[in-house]
Parts: structure tokens; C-alpha cells; sequence
């Protein structure tokens, strides 16, 4: 297998050897949904038309990382990068390619946004054509996985894998190793590798980003999983709002198994491995393991208590590893580099690089890699640009419906899984929303609180009717209906609801009301007292009278 | 798991050619119970949502209670029960569309079209649906018009795109953004 | 299954030495040495599933409150199942399960002995400090025996876990998610018109509330019968 893996490399530098020149046009989704892929057909002719079929090739890439830029387009041999690319651009690059570049399209690439970035689950994200395996195996790819089958016992693997310190990127920040260990160690032949690809976090966009852009990286390490913890099937859960992933995916598998990478022998040992995919539909919660476990069984995905966890009922009652995408992804330069290369990354209790979405009130919203422990005020103010037109950012919210808002005065802090934590909000799966003086931080919970509520499964009370209570409450404060007492009920029900609730969403969900009332408490206060929202968002009512009726019917309670 | 593929002892509910795509859905996991989603999602592909008639031939074919396959389809979002307008517009309500502007776009719709989330205007022409994040936060707000997503979208846009909907086939073609082969195409129904 | 050798554990419940097999709950330990854990989704014969949240008991050692229901016990676990805040939360969990839907216990046929209102009593809520959500939902009266009226239902799922798991008629199921939850029969079909159902009343039995009762049965009437289920699952099972 290695010498196959060599002689694909070999084929694919030579072919890329003979063009001069090679046009990058990002096709993941952010740019496609501006028009990139009428801009790379449009490409393509232009290069016919001019004759230069021979020199320029025009491939499709995965997410360049500057998405607001979209369409992007990047030119190889004359390091120029292009933004907001439209058809009618084209002529123009494909002119500027044996002269100069076009400089009026160019996207400076000496930014700090470019320069600041460690990437390694990126590192071949908007380099190679993800619907090629040839491409990632060029790129190294597979070359671990291949190593690890036939030098290392599961036993190693595993052991780099703890050396790494990787710890899971899914939201919970559980160390890698232990689980793999634990799911290892779990008796009985039959066991599940299950990659959790739901990415609901409404706001974040850095799973779906790999997957379109470098989806073999994720199946190397799912397969490395199953070789360390014993595993013969695994299963992608995917959302089903990510068609272009999915398709990526898709393809990616049938070609790994047409390699042999995939099926009853993985690259002609005695380990066999298969991966299918399972679509999600549309249900926040099932991001939540057991809930994505009764998702993929077919049912309602609503949680069960742990324990026990997964790794020893998961499955059809099967161990189970569950780790998520970018965790995943991170696997294949472990194995390739070894754990303690990757450890050297990072911080003392978080490890590695983290990617990070970029949204909101930011120049530069995109998708970046950054080792862990870079600061907040890094990404935001040096990498993301800032607040567009010089404002002044208010606050971070990171962790989604499961975190909270860190306020502009504490963005000195590094971004590591417990400083996140001290600060009240959580690292989640990396999206990172700005927000500037024009969002109001009750109005900011209150979304939230809507979100959990309308995602709430509804099995357990608290979280069941509780989102809902509170959600009322929220919604009395922001139009100025609210007393102190409503407010001091809705601290009591974020306890109780942190507290009591069966998983993960409900125990979360008051996060970013308390996050916002830790450092925003006075903007609650004028709502209350005031009668006023500060940032102009809330409606306020002026006549405030409002009794709830009851409005149901006891009465035909038939015979 | 899977003893012996059965076969499906359940016959469709007519001869439409869709309900084979359905079949072999069911027949890729060995008509097990657990491939109720599956099958949904094939169902809800072929037809554009699940009615009574679909659904109980699923839950026939799988050997799965009524209301078993009836808890799954209410419980996920993504399947509808009722047949959608000719044309779909789903707004991003995601965090990052939401501060940046997604509540006016549906004001917008609900001012013009009198539709709110979930519902077809009258004429049966659009519906309007939400999405938790289209994942093209880097371009809020968003919004997905018949499969196709569009970045950074305005009042204007949207309230003019379904406008040219309503008004027939030919002035959506003048729309010089919709081109029916859209690679990233999003599957609402 | 765990047949022949079961190990005997030995652990503290509110300060109190006690014994268990090690394949017990801790509810279940709990009520055989007499401390009283109120409970609502649990129910003897039927599976847990830890839905209510009102058996939460603190566990020495672990941050996180525990369901006794689903738990099951250790060698030297220290529980504690009263405390300050776990009385606050359960009277908490209480009220929401009151706002949730429309109780009026005047009119209500179980009203005497609902097991939500015992819990009432028991957790000591007096009254309530949330908002009702005045919920709008019907009443099914089309099964010639049984009625089924939603403004009750408490979501415990009782119901739908006896019918699956005892009369193996699975005709009810949960539709829709959180708030708007319901129970369903079928295809949220009339339950009159229901294809599965056998008419056994085992539902009804089981429901805590007035949600599922028996038409022509007065208030007095109406309390339930449950001690048929312990007796059928162990039937069931070939135990002992
Ligand atoms: C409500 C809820 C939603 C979640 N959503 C996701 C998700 O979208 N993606 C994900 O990887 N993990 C999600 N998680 C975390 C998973 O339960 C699980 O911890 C994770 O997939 C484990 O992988 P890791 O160890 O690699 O992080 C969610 C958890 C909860 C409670
Ligand atoms: S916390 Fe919420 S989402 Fe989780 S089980 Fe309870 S109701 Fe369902
Ligand atoms: S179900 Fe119980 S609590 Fe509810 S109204 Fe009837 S008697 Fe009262
Ligand atoms: S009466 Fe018996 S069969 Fe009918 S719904 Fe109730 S438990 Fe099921
Ligand atoms: S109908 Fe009765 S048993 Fe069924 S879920 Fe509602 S309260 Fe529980
Ligand atoms: S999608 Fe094109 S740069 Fe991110
Ligand atoms: S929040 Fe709208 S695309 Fe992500
Ligand atoms: S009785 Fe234990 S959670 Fe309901």
C-alpha cells in the first residue's frame, strides 16, 4: 500500500508539474452561494478561449478561509489571491496570468488574518480538490493511517493519541485518549466508531467547512479510531442543511473503498473498516450523544441519563467512540507526526490548534485556525479585522445556545477550554460571534432562550417547561414588563434548569442568561426600571398592563 | 441487527415510480425499523413531505407502530407533513443572521406576503420556512431561495424574489441569479 | 440475567447504614429501607427513563444531582435524598409541571388521588409562582371506555411505555418535541379508530392524573389499579 500511495503522489506532483500555472477557485458553500461555481465555469472557458489548456489548470478548492471575500480565487504561481469574483473578472485573471496579477480584485494576503493562523486540520482546506483522493494523498494523506496498520499496535495508537493531549472539539473538551482508551478496553466484538458531524450551533460553520473542503482527513481518523478501539463500523452523522458535505463525504468514502482504504481489509491488512452516513433532520438536541445514538437507531432523538455513557452502551447497546469532526481531523497528523509534536502546540491543559468560526459584527468573518491560548483580542481585533468601520466591540459570544457573552474588557484572555470557563461562557465547538453596541445583550439572551426552547426535546421537565418560563420572563423584560421580582424568579429558574435538567441542552441553556447577567446586569436593570433598552433593539410597550386569561376549556369532557 | 433481508411483504400505495426510490431506501437496510429515517428523508425527497397514505406504508413496510413512525416525523424538523408552495424560501435564523438583520427579513415577508414560518401564502405560489444556521454565517444574512443560497441578503431582495415568484414563471427567469443547476443546492422541501 | 452470584454493597442513605444487592436502583434500595423519594415517571414493571427529574438525590463525591431511579448503587456511595435544595428544586419541578397544562382539580375527575397532587403535598407547594401557560388542547373522548384529556397530561410517558412494553400494542407514542409534546395514538388518529389498541385499560391504570380516565366512572370511582404490573413483568420475564 505505501509503494501505491508513493506512485499516486508521484503521478499527481508530475501532472501538476506540467502547468504553469494552477487558478484555486474556493467552491465550498459560502462561496458558492455568492457564485463561484458560474465563476469557475466561467474560468475555464476563458482559458480555452485564450488557448492556455496546457499551462493554466482551474480546480476547485475547499474554504480559502476568507469567506466574506467570496467568490474567492487564488493563483498558485503568482500568489494572488482574488475576492468578490465575478464572471465578468474573469477575462481579466486569465489575462493577468502570464503578465501581472489583477491588483484591483486582489485580497491582501500579508494580513495578519493570513499570517496569524496555524493550520493543521486546515492544512490542505482551499489547497486541494476534496472530490480527488488522489489529491489528499499527495498531500500526505493516508500515509499515517498506513504507517499505523502495519507498525503500530491499536494499543500505540492510541498512546499518541494521549500524548497528544488532544482533547475532544466537540464542546466538552474530554480528553481524546481516555475515551479511546475506555471504549478500547470495553469487552464484546462488536463496537461503533460514530463521527458527530450535527454541528447545530446556530452560528458556527467550522464542521461543515472540513468536511467540504478535506473530507478523507475525517475518514482517516475515523478509521485510525476504529483500528485503536476495535471497531469495524463507523457512521457519519450528518446534518441534512449540509448537501454539499454530503456530498463530499459521500464521495470521498466510495473512492477510499475503491482504494482499498475502506471495506474488508483496510489497505491489505487484516483490519476491516466501513463507514456509512446517517442523515440528520433537523433536531439541535441530537447533537447530544445519546440523542444521536437514538437518532441513528431510528428514533426520537431525545437523550437518556448517563451512565451509562456510550463508550460502554452506545450503539444498538454496543460500545461506542464518539468524537466529533474537527477531533477527528486532528487524528492523521497525530499518527503522521506523532503526540508529542502536536502537544508542543497550545497550552498547558489544552493542546493544539482550535478552529474557530468568525461571525457577526467582524471584518473578516471566515473560518481560522489558531493554536490554542491565543488571545481573544487577537482573533477579534487583529486576525478578524475588528468591528467593520472602526466600532467598538461589546462582546464575544463563543459556545453557542451553550455559552455566554464575554465582554469587550476581557478579551485579554486566551482562548483555552478552562479561562473560557472561569469567564462563564464554554469553547463549545468553535463559533465565535461579535458583537457590537447595536446588539442588545437581553435581546442576545433571549434568542438564545428561544432556541433552546424550540430545540428543547421536551423529555424532561425542567428543560421542557422550564425554557419556556424563562423565555416568557426574557421576553417580559425586554418590552419593559418586567420587575424585579420576575427577574429574581428567572435567576432562580436558570439554577434550577442548570441544575436538574436530564442532558447537556437544558444544562446549558441558562448559560447565556447568566453570562449576560454577570457582566451585563445593568442592561437588564434599564429594561426593568427604565423602561429603556439601551441599544435601541427592544421594543419597549408603553401601556404595560397585561393579565394572562385562561383560555382553556374544562368543560366538554364528554358522557 | 439484520437477520435476513426480508423483502417488503407491503405493496405501495399506487404505482407511482417515486415510491421505488422509496423501496430501495428500505431495502438498503434490510427493511429494519432503524431505517425509518432513512426512509423518511426518501420519502420526503420523492414527494415533498409525508402524507397519511406515505406514512403508513412505512410504518407497514418497517413493521413499526403507527405511531411510532408518526413521533419520528413530528419530531424532526426537517419533514413536513403538509405538501410546501412551489416555491420555498427558507431565512437563516442562526445566531450570526440574526444580529445581522434576520428578523427584518421575515418582518418583511410577513408585512407583504402575510406569511409567517411554516406557512404558503394563499395562491399557494411560496412558503416561507426558518433554518438554524445554513452554515454561510460568513455572508449573514442568509437565505436559501428554491435550493439555492444567497448570501447577504436584504428586505428588498427578498420581498422582489417572491415577488417575481408570485408573478409567474417568466419574470423568475429574467432573475438574472437563478440558475437551475445549482451545485450547492439545499434539499428543503 | 445477573442470576446466582449477586454481590451485596453496602452504602450510607441520609447518614443510615444500609445493605443492597448491587444490581439495585437507588430508589429502589431507598423504599425498601423506608425513605421516601418522591417519583413520578418511574413506575414498578416499567422501564426508567429518568424523565421527571423529581427523584434527583445528592450523591457524595459527584457534582452532579442523580436520578435515583436510573441509578444504581455502589459500594460506599453516600445519598442524601433531602436537602434544602433538593426540596427547593422539586417543588420547583412541581410547579412546572402545573403551569405546563390546565389543572383544575375542582372539576377534575382524579381529583382525591392524583398522584401530581400528592407529590404537591409531599414536596410542600403551596402555591404557585410561575405563570400558568394556559396551553390550548383538546379532549379525545372517542374511545368507547377510556377518555384521554391533554389539559392533565403531565408527559411522564406511563402511558406509552405499559402499552409498548406490557400489552405490546404500542399505540401510543410522544409527537412533536418540548412544549408541544402531546401523546398520541396512531397516527394522532381519534383513539376510538385506533387499530392497535385492545381496549385493556392498562393505560388509564397507570396515568398519575385525571389525563386518562374511564367514562361513567365518578370521582370516587377513579382511582386506579396498579398492582397487576409488577406481577406481569416478572410473568414476563421468568422470574422467580
Ligand atoms: C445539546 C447538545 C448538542 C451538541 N451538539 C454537538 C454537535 O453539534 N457536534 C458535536 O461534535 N458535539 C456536540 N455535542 C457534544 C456531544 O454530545 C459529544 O460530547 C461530542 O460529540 C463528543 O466528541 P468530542 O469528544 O470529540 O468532542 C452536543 C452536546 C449537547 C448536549
Ligand atoms: S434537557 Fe431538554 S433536551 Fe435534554 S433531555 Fe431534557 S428536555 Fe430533552
Ligand atoms: S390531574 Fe391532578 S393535579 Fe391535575 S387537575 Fe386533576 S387532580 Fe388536579
Ligand atoms: S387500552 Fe391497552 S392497548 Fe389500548 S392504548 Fe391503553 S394500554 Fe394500549
Ligand atoms: S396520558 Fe397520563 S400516563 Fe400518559 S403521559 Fe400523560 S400523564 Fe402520563
Ligand atoms: S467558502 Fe470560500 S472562502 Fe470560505
Ligand atoms: S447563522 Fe445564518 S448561516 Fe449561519
Ligand atoms: S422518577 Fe426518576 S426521573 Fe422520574
Amino acid at each position: 500500500m505505501r509503494e501505491k500511495l508513493a506512485e499516486i503522489k508521484a503521478i499527481e506532483e508530475d501532472a501538476k508539474a506540467q502547468y504553469t500555472h494552477t487558478v484555486n477557485v474556493c467552491t465550498a458553500a459560502g462561496c458558492l452561494s455568492s457564485g463561484a461555481a458560474q465563476v469557475k465555469e466561467a474560468l475555464g472557458k476563458e482559458v480555452e478561449r485564450s488557448g492556455l489548456e496546457r499551462w493554466c489548470q482551474v480546480k476547485g478548492v475547499g474554504c480559502l478561509g476568507l469567506c466574506t471575500a467570496g467568490p474567492l480565487v487564488e493563483v498558485e504561481s503568482q500568489s494572488a489571491m482574488y475576492g468578490h469574483v465575478t464572471v465578468e473578472d474573469t477575462p481579466a485573471i486569465v489575462g493577468g496570468l502570464n503578465t501581472k496579477p489583477v491588483e484591483r480584485l486582489r485580497v491582501p494576503t500579508g494580513t495578519p488574518f493570513f499570517l496569524r493562523q496555524n493550520r493543521i486540520v486546515l492544512e490542505n482546506s482551499g489547497r486541494i480538490d476534496p472530490e480527488r483522493i488522489e489529491e489528499y494523498i499527495a498531500a500526505g494523506g493516508y500515509s499515517g493511517l498506513v504507517t499505523a496498520l502495519t507498525e503500530m499496535t491499536p494499543a500505540q495508537v492510541i498512546d499518541e493519541v494521549t500524548a497528544s493531549g488532544l482533547r475532544g472539539r466537540g464542546g466538552g473538551g474530554y480528553p481524546t485518549g481516555l475515551k479511546w482508551t475506555t471504549v478500547a478496553k470495553a469487552p464484546g466484538p462488536d463496537k461503533y466508531v460514530i463521527c458527530n458531524a450535527d454541528e447545530g450551533d446556530p452560528g458556527a460553520f467550522m464542521d461543515r467547512s472540513v468536511l467540504e473542503s478535506d473530507p478523507h482527513r475525517v475518514i482517516e481518523g475515523m478509521i485510525l479510531a476504529g483500528y485503536a478501539v476495535g471497531a469495524s463500523q463507523g457512521y457519519v452523522y450528518v446534518r441534512a442543511e449540509y448537501p454539499l458535505a454530503i456530498e463530499h463525504l459521500k464521495k470521498a468514502i466510495s473512492q477510499a473503498r475503491r482504494m482499498g482504504l475502506l471495506g474488508r481489509s483496510v489497505a491489505e491488512t487484516t483490519f476491516g473498516f466501513n463507514i456509512d452516513i446517517r442523515l440528520g433532520a433537523g433536531a439541535f438536541v441530537c447533537g447530544e450523544e445519546t440523542a444521536l445514538i437514538a437518532s441513528i437507531e431510528g428514533k426520537r432523538g431525545q437523550p437518556r441519563p448517563r451512565p451509562p455513557y456510550p463508550a460502554e452502551y452506545g450503539l444498538w447497546g454496543k460500545p461506542t467512540l464518539i468524537n466529533n469532526v474537527e477531533s477527528f481531523a486532528n487524528i492523521p497528523p497525530i499518527i503522521r507526526n506523532g503526540g508529542e509534536w502536536y502537544a508542543s502546540l497550545g497550552t498547558e491543559k489544552s493542546k493544539g490548534t482550535k478552529v474557530f468560526a468568525l461571525a457577526g459584527a467582524i471584518t473578516n468573518t471566515g473560518i481560522i485556525e489558531v493554536p490554542m491560548g491565543t488571545s481573544l483580542q487577537e482573533i477579534v481585533y487583529e486576525i478578524g479585522g475588528g468591528v467593520p468601520g472602526g466600532g467598538r466591540c461589546k462582546a464575544v459570544q463563543t459556545g453557542g445556545p451553550s455559552g455566554g457573552c464575554i465582554p469587550d474588557a476581557y478579551l485579554d484572555n486566551p482562548v483555552d477550554y478552562d479561562s473560557l470557563r472561569s469567564l462563564g461562557s464554554i469553547m463549545g465547538s468553535g463559533g465565535m460571534i461579535v458583537m457590537d453596541d447595536s446588539s442588545c445583550m437581553v435581546d442576545v439572551a433571549k434568542y438564545f432562550m428561544e432556541f433552546c426552547m424550540t430545540e428543547s426535546c421536551g423529555k424532561c421537565v425542567p428543560c421542557r417547561v422550564g425554557t419556556v418560563q424563562m423565555y416568557r420572563l426574557l421576553d417580559k423584560i425586554s418590552t419593559g414588563r418586567a420587575t424585579l421580582e420576575d427577574l429574581a424568579l428567572l435567576e432562580n429558574l436558570c439554577d434550577m434548569v442548570q441544575n436538574t435538567s436530564l442532558c447537556g441542552l437544558g444544562q446549558t441553556a441558562p448559560n447565556p442568561v447568566v453570562s449576560t447577567l454577570r457582566y451585563f446586569r445593568d442592561e437588564y436593570i434599564a429594561h426593568i426600571e427604565e423602561k429603556r433598552c439601551p441599544a435601541g433593539v427592544c421594543k419597549i410597550h408603553s401601556s404595560v398592563a397585561q393579565t394572562d386569561s385562561p383560555s382553556y376549556a374544562v368543560a366538554e369532557v364528554a358522557q | 441487527m439484520a437477520t435476513n433481508p426480508r423483502q417488503s411483504a407491503v405493496d405501495p400505495p399506487s404505482d407511482d415510480k417515486r415510491w421505488r426510490i422509496v423501496q430501495a431506501a428500505m431495502r438498503r437496510n434490510g427493511f429494519r425499523r432503524d431505517a425509518l429515517i432513512e426512509t423518511l428523508h426518501a420519502v420526503q425527497e420523492s414527494f415533498g413531505y409525508l402524507d397519511e397514505e406515505s406514512l403508513r406504508y412505512v410504518a407497514r413496510s418497517l413493521r413499526a407502530p403507527m405511531s411510532h413512525v408518526y413521533g419520528v416525523s413530528t419530531f424532526y424538523h426537517f419533514f413536513s407533513l403538509k405538501p410546501a408552495g412551489e416555491h420555498t424560501c427558507v431565512v437563516c435564523t442562526g445566531t450570526a443572521c440574526y444580529i445581522k438583520g434576520a428578523p427584518g427579513l421575515l418582518d418583511a415577508v410577513g408585512k407583504e406576503f402575510h406569511i409567517g414560518d411554516g406557512e404558503t401564502t394563499e395562491d399557494g405560489k411560496v412558503s416561507l420556512l426558518t433554518a438554524r444556521c445554513l452554515g454561510s454565517c460568513g455572508l449573514a444574512p442568509a437565505a436559501v431561495f428554491d435550493g439555492q443560497v444567497a448570501g447577504k441578503v436584504n428586505r428588498e431582495a427578498v420581498v422582489e424574489r417572491l415577488h417575481a415568484w408570485q408573478n409567474g414563471p417568466a419574470a423568475v427567469k429574467a432573475s438574472p441569479e437563478s440558475s437551475p443547476e445549482s451545485e450547492g443546492s439545499a434539499v428543503y422541501a | 440475567m445477573n442470576r446466582g452470584q449477586v454481590r451485596i454493597v453496602t452504602l450510607k442513605i441520609d447518614g443510615k447504614d444500609v445493605g443492597a444487592r448491587e444490581n439495585e436502583t437507588i430508589l429502589e434500595v431507598a423504599r425498601e429501607n423506608g425513605f421516601d423519594i418522591p417519583t413520578l415517571c418511574h413506575m414498578e414493571g416499567l422501564s426508567d427513563i429518568g424523565a421527571c427529574r423529581l427523584c434527583l438525590v445528592e450523591v457524595k463525591g459527584s457534582n452532579k444531582l442523580l436520578t435515583a431511579c436510573v441509578t444504581t448503587v455502589q459500594e460506599g456511595m453516600e445519598v442524601t435524598t433531602h436537602s434544602p435544595r433538593l426540596d427547593s428544586y422539586r417543588r420547583m419541578t412541581v410547579e412546572m409541571l402545573f403551569s405546563e397544562r390546565n389543572h383544575v382539580c375542582a372539576v377534575c375527575v382524579s381529583n382525591g388521588h392524583c398522584d401530581l397532587q400528592n407529590l404537591a403535598v409531599d414536596v410542600g407547594l403551596t402555591h404557585i409562582t410561575v405563570p400558568y401557560l394556559y396551553p390550548k388542547v383538546s379532549i379525545d373522548a372517542s374511545h368507547e371506555r377510556f377518555v384521554l384529556d391533554h389539559n392533565r397530561c403531565v408527559l411522564c410517558t406511563r402511558c406509552v411505555r405499559v402499552c409498548d412494553e406490557i400489552e405490546g400494542a404500542h399505540t401510543w407514542d410522544l409527537m412533536g418535541r418540548g412544549v408541544k409534546t402531546r401523546v398520541i395514538t396512531d397516527l394522532a388518529e381519534a383513539w376510538g379508530d385506533s387499530e392497535s389498541c385492545t381496549s385493556c385499560g392498562k393505560c388509564v391504570q397507570v396515568c398519575p392524573t385525571g389525563a386518562l380516565f374511564e367514562k361513567g366512572k365518578s370521582v370516587a370511582e377513579m382511582t386506579k389499579r396498579r398492582t397487576f404490573l409488577p406481577y406481569l413483568t416478572s410473568m414476563r420475564n421468568g422470574d422467580e
